[in-house]
């Protein structure tokens, strides 16, 4: 297989965009086969497994398109996971502390994001100063609020939340059990809210003025800037969405832990700079997909899983295997950039 | 303030250690109005004690990173965030080497220099990994350190079976503590020497001169002759290194390998002592001293902060900040907004 | 076709059928005077080359004329607009009609050949993008100018040719009826550059009125009807091609009047000593810059290298010092035979080079005179052989002084010198290494009259204490002054070697222009020996 694609690519049937979304879905595909058949017995081909990997990262998702937004532009936000931790830890307080209501729990994360999106935005946009520095003292920032808010764990005991957070939807197929009685799959409704968002993001970044826009910048900025794109303020804006995701993606995190503590979410902005990279999508921007991400997100949840399952491997695995996958993709991306590149000066 | 265009606000500021100092001198300040015992030294069984001698003894690791990270950024332009991390793998690769592979041990099971050099020969290992990617492929600093940020943990977890390795032997404790009947604290010699050593290196070779202008202009440096590609690589392989020796000494101080704390947020704090003495965060001239002298004012702050009840996981909030506040004011978008204002209002003064 | 042609225009016609006219243009920046009192016109259906050589002013006009810098005074007007007009940014331009192709072709590789040729203003269907429209426009506009393009593939995977017709297709799509191109064929092979002709002539047909901005003489006489040409600012003249044969069009170039017969002759004398070879180069090459050539340069020569901006003199002089890789041919210093890939070889086999571009190849700003002096020495020597303080205060010390570089101290940074003291700080480096061959590409630029002259003065001292220079200079009277032969280069290739009695302005200005093809000139890469000085 790995063979026709490589044919593909030389006839330029497939552009080199492509070329790595396929490369993606493959190592997916690859890795989710090997679990199914080599831990078949510990239960990993059951189709609840599959609907897990979308569970337990409902909220990674949400986070990653994010993230895949600004990295079209050409820039990069780190300070994701913090955000998320504020979020989580701002919700419980309210909720618990507060007495307020699942609703408001809602909207303050939203705010929250919205909140880092426009500060790092403008300094980013309308100072040009660098978002990994940035974005790195919105990661200090967000870690260390969180902990002002509180540095002991709080639980969420509020009912009414606990309800969303435990609301599930039964899929049409499932296995069989030893007795005989059919256990259907479930979902949660953050898995089809990530879903929603990954096809508004994605019909948004493909149909609309504003997603083609990123992309001009992102390819060569300058020349967006001659044909008269408001470099600026689209720039700014890719912010204010990506810490809105953030706090969305954040919320959904939330309803999964149910909790606000302080080392919460620690490595999240790596989880999800690797799925869009992993995804397909260039840290030099200009090129890039959610769906990609999506498959990205699915592809580091089968490590956890594989690894999980495994049940000898220390839980640090993951992120080794993570972090190598992340290396092979910048060092892929580097050399067909330089390959690229010479072929446009001849 | 160092900027490239030679443009200083202050007419004072002519000197380019006029920041570090104002920030550590304001530090300070802060500190006396709020302990009056601040400055207070005593000599407790046999050694100094004080909240100056605590600052200057904890600052250690913190100038060790300072250093080599100013070296980074003079060369490349960029700052390497695995510091931290590879300090944990360093002290982890020691910590088990000494231990003989147990998670406890109350004897040197090899040689101390031997468990030492594999430390250092590791974490020089991660500055050429790190090196590699930014110089050879051409990768964003930021972006290529990125990858060792998370995975150095993870092999630090992995060198010492998941487990803390203790190394409880008063030979290995000498690092961090104090050498036979001596006043003051060993780190302090460490780090002074790690300055001493990279300045000789410095001004003995060209290395300082090399990295400056290739930080400043590669192309023209290229046409004298310049391998600005073996320049910046050696930056981030001494940056590692130096993490290496860091990493040992913050294990020597809890004779143990801790792979989740060691060295944490350690890489945020480099780079603010880099800023806080001058350096221009996107490369070129750089000033040691004056990120050493940053490396101690953000102790001192840390210090100040600790004293002010505020608990360590609250302390990245204030750091955030003044990290902020020091880019944006080296933002030469900044710097020509407050100019055209200032020469609106000279304007305005003068048309009235 | 675009779509106004079908249009009937209710437009204010200038009286005398121009297109566009631009009266009296002044812009001046801190310190200079970069354009002085500047006409320029356009008519329909015409290709007008705008040429001059560095600081002539053609960037700066067309700037001027597409908003990018403000209109500071004179008269813009074009014929479908009752007034004057004030372009205050490219996008105002466009509205009014004029579109600028740039050499670095603005337009996104990452997106696809449509979507480039819509981006900013696609049609869309129920507010979302439609991408079959788009692609099918393009398809249309791609076919009716003749460009073979897909619409859907990827702007980066197309030839940068391709590219540059396509920034053209858009901008013709966006009916302009002024079309800019700023130095597009610098890139091009033979071929692409035909293709591109065709398309500019077909455009002209159509009624576009072109301006063409190029230092490439041939293509200038193929393609244009008629040529502008500035210098220093000022307008020369606005000619007709028909009544410019090439050599008064150099002249005027140059700033000489051609009729002037009382003519600079050479002051140097060939020497009657053995040629002791320093440089034999023989088909190097590097691909895309300058076509293979044979130079042989002899101990104590001083050889000059000249043509029109862009003729590839330094492009010729970096592959000789390894700035730029060779990719072919072989080259021999003092009879043995190098490979030099890198600077720091050239270095090492006795060669020193003050680049064109000082600001950007040359000064290390931040660092100090001292430090910049220096620098390549102590490259030289090594990362382990720092030079003591001492030595390096004196060498500086010793240049200073020697050259007379206006500086309060050694330790200031050379960024606050003057232009004219920078390119003396960086001499003084490149003497420091006691070069056997010194490159100088222009030291004389942009600099005052007495420095000027004080540098030509030490290139001949230089000579006399045995070492071998290679000049390169537009001003052909101070190659004259300095040079015992003179190269001459035009559109990237070698075209002669004079020396002797050829050595008069004239006869440099008429090769320039290409009257003396039979002179032993072109040698290439097949032929034996060739022409040796």
């Amino acid at each position: 297989m790995l063979d026709k694609l490589t044919q593909m690519k030389k006839e330029k049937k497939l552009s080199a965009v492509a070329f790595l979304l396929m490369i993606t879905i493959l190592l997916f595909v690859v890795m989710y086969s090997i679990g199914m058949f080599v831990f078949s017995s510990k239960g990993f081909a059951k189709p609840q497994m599959f609907m897990n990997l979308f569970i337990s990262n409902a909220g990674l998702i949400v986070i990653g398109c994010g993230m895949t937004i600004v990295m079209i532009t050409g820039g990069i936000d780190i300070s994701v996971g913090s955000v998320t931790a504020l979020v989580c830890m701002v919700a419980a307080d309210l909720m618990e502390n507060k007495g307020m209501n699942g609703t408001m729990a809602l909207l303050s994360a939203l705010l929250i994001g919205l909140a880092f999106g426009v500060v790092q935005g403008y300094l980013i946009a309308y100072l040009n100063i660098q978002p990994f520095i940035v974005t790195l003292a919105g990661l200090f920032f967000g870690r260390g609020m969180t902990a002002v808010v509180s540095t002991q764990m709080i639980a969420v005991k509020n009912p009414q939340f606990l309800q969303w957070a435990n609301a599930k939807f039964n899929l049409p197929f499932g296995y069989t059990n030893k007795n005989g009685a059919f256990i259907p799959a479930y979902i949660y409704p953050t898995v089809i809210v990530a879903l929603i968002v990954v096809v508004i993001i994605s019909v948004m970044l493909r149909r609309s003025n504003f997603g083609r826009e990123l992309y001009a910048i992102g390819g060569n900025q300058q020349s967006a800037l001659m044909m008269g794109l408001n470099v600026r303020k689209v720039k700014m804006l890719a912010y204010v969405l990506d810490g809105l995701l953030a706090g969305l993606g954040g919320f959904l995190f939330f309803l999964n832990s149910c909790a606000g503590f302080v080392e919460q979410a620690k490595g999240l902005e790596m989880d999800a700079i690797s799925a869009a990279v992993i995804g397909g999508t260039l840290l030099s921007g200009g090129v890039g997909t959610v769906v990609g991400t999506l498959f990205g997100v699915l592809i580091k949840g089968t490590i956890g899983s594989l690894i999980t399952t495994q049940g000898t491997l220390s839980s640090w695995w993951v992120r080794i295997v993570l972090s190598a996958l992340l290396c092979f993709f910048i060092v892929l991306q580097a050399i067909i950039a330089g390959v690229g590149g010479k072929k446009l000066k001849n | 303030m160092n900027t490239k265009t030679g443009l200083d606000w202050k007419k004072l500021a002519h000197s380019r250690f006029l920041m570090p100092i104002v920030c550590l001198l304001l530090v300070l300040l802060v500190n006396v109005i709020q302990t009056p015992n601040f400055f207070a030294i005593s000599i407790n069984n046999g050694v100094l004690y004080g909240y100056l001698i605590d600052i200057i003894n904890r600052a250690s690791e913190l100038v060790i990173l300072a250093v080599g990270m100013t070296l980074v950024t003079a060369a490349s332009g960029g700052q390497d965030i695995s510091v931290g991390a590879v300090m944990a793998v360093a002290a982890g690769i020691c910590c088990q080497i000494l231990s003989g592979g147990a998670v406890s041990t109350n004897q040197l099971m090899a040689p101390m220099f031997i468990a030492i050099l594999a430390a250092l020969a590791a974490s020089a290992l991660c500055g050429a990994f790190n090196g590699f990617l930014v110089s050879v492929l051409g990768i964003q600093p930021m972006v290529a350190t990125l990858i060792l940020f998370t995975a150095g943990r993870g092999i630090a977890q992995l060198v010492t079976k998941g487990q803390i390795t203790y190394v409880r032997v008063d030979s290995y404790k000498v690092m961090g503590g104090y050498i036979d009947a001596c006043l003051i604290p060993t780190p302090v010699f460490i780090a002074i020497g790690v300055v001493i050593v990279v300045n000789l290196i410095l001004k003995k070779t060209a290395l300082g001169l090399y990295i400056e202008s290739v930080g400043i202009n590669g192309s023209a440096s290229r046409m004298v002759g310049l391998n600005s590609t073996r320049i910046k690589f050696l930056a981030y392989v001494i940056l590692g290194l130096l993490s290496g020796v860091a990493g040992v000494v913050a294990s020597s101080r809890i004779y143990s390998a801790d792979a989740n704390n060691i060295g944490l947020n350690l890489e945020m704090d480099a780079i603010l002592a880099v800023a806080l003495g001058g350096n221009s965060l996107g490369g070129g001239k750089f000033n040691l001293m004056g990120s050493v002298i940053g490396a101690y004012t953000i102790q001192a702050l840390t210090t100040t902060l600790y004293a002010m009840k505020v608990s360590a996981d609250q302390l990245p909030v204030y750091k955030a900040i003044v990290v902020i506040i020091i880019v944006v004011l080296q933002s030469p978008t900044f710097q020509k907004k407050v100019r055209t204002i200032r020469h609106g209002k000279a304007v305005a003064v003068n048309a009235g | 076709m675009p779509e106004s042609d079908n249009k009937q225009r209710q437009v204010h016609r200038m009286s005398d059928g121009l297109l566009l006219s631009m009266r009296g243009i002044n812009k001046t920046f801190p310190g200079v005077r970069a354009l002085s009192n500047v006409d320029f016109s356009l008519r329909g259906g015409e290709i007008h080359a705008l040429m001059g050589e560095n600081g002539a002013g053609k960037s700066t006009l067309i700037k001027v004329l597409t908003g990018v810098y403000g209109l500071e005074s004179g008269e813009i007007r074009m014929d479908s607009i009752g007034h004057p007009i004030v372009n205050r940014s490219p996008q105002e331009a466009q509205a009014n009609g004029i579109s600028t192709v740039y050499q670095e072709v603005n337009l996104c590789p990452n997106l696809t050949v449509a979507e480039n040729l819509f981006i900013g203003r696609q049609p869309k269907k129920c507010g979302l993008i439609d991408w079959k429209t788009i692609n099918q426009k393009s398809a249309n506009i791609l076919k009716n100018l003749d460009i073979s393009a897909e619409p859907k593939k990827p702007l980066g995977d197309c030839s940068l040719a391709i590219q540059q017709m396509i920034a053209i297709a858009r901008a013709v799509d966006m009916q302009c009826r002024v079309l800019i191109l700023d130095e597009p064929t610098s890139s091009l092979d033979d071929e692409e550059v035909a293709k591109l002709f065709t398309l500019m002539k077909k455009l002209r047909d159509e009624g576009v009125g072109i301006i063409f901005v190029t230092h490439f003489l041939e293509q200038v006489y193929e393609v244009c009807d008629r040529i502008t040409v500035l210098r220093n600012g000022e307008l020369v003249g606005e000619y007709e091609i028909e009544t410019l044969p090439r050599v008064k069009l150099v002249a005027k170039m140059l700033g000489k009047d051609f009729d002037d017969l009382a003519d600079i002759k050479s002051g140097r004398q060939g020497s009657e000593k053995p040629a002791e070879r320093v440089i034999e180069a023989r088909g190097l090459t590097h691909a895309g810059t300058i076509k293979p050539f044979n130079l042989t340069i002899n101990k104590g020569e001083v050889i000059g290298l000249t043509g029109l901006l862009g003729s590839g003199r330094s492009e010729l002089v970096r592959t000789i010092y390894g700035a730029d890789r060779p990719t072919g041919g072989t080259l021999k210093v003092k009879g043995k035979a190098v490979t030099i890939t890198k600077p720091l070889d050239a270095m090492k086999n006795g060669m020193a080079y003050l680049p064109e571009d000082r600001k950007k190849d040359g000064i290390i700003s931040d660092l100090s005179v001292k430090e910049n002096i220096i620098l390549a020495l102590q490259a030289k020597r090594g990362l382990f052989h720092l030079m003591s303080r001492k030595e390096m205060d004196e060498a500086a010390d010793r240049f200073i002084d020697l050259l007379e570089i206006k500086t309060p101290d050694r330790e200031k940074p050379v960024g606050s010198l003057s232009g004219g003291n920078q390119q003396k700080v960086i001499l003084g480096r490149w003497l420091l290494t006691n070069p056997d061959y010194l490159i100088l590409d222009e030291p004389t630029r942009g600099i005052d009259i007495g420095t000027k002259m004080e540098i030509q003065k030490l290139v001949l001292k230089m000579a006399d204490e045995g070492k071998t220079i290679t000049f390169i200079s537009s001003e052909i009277d101070e190659m004259l002054r300095t040079c015992s032969h003179i190269a001459v280069l035009r559109d990237g290739k070698m075209v002669g070697e004079l020396t002797g009695e050829e050595l008069t302005q004239a006869y440099i200005m008429q090769t320039i222009a290409g009257n003396h093809p039979g002179k032993a000139a072109v040698e290439t890469a097949d032929e034996e020996g060739g022409a040796n000085v």
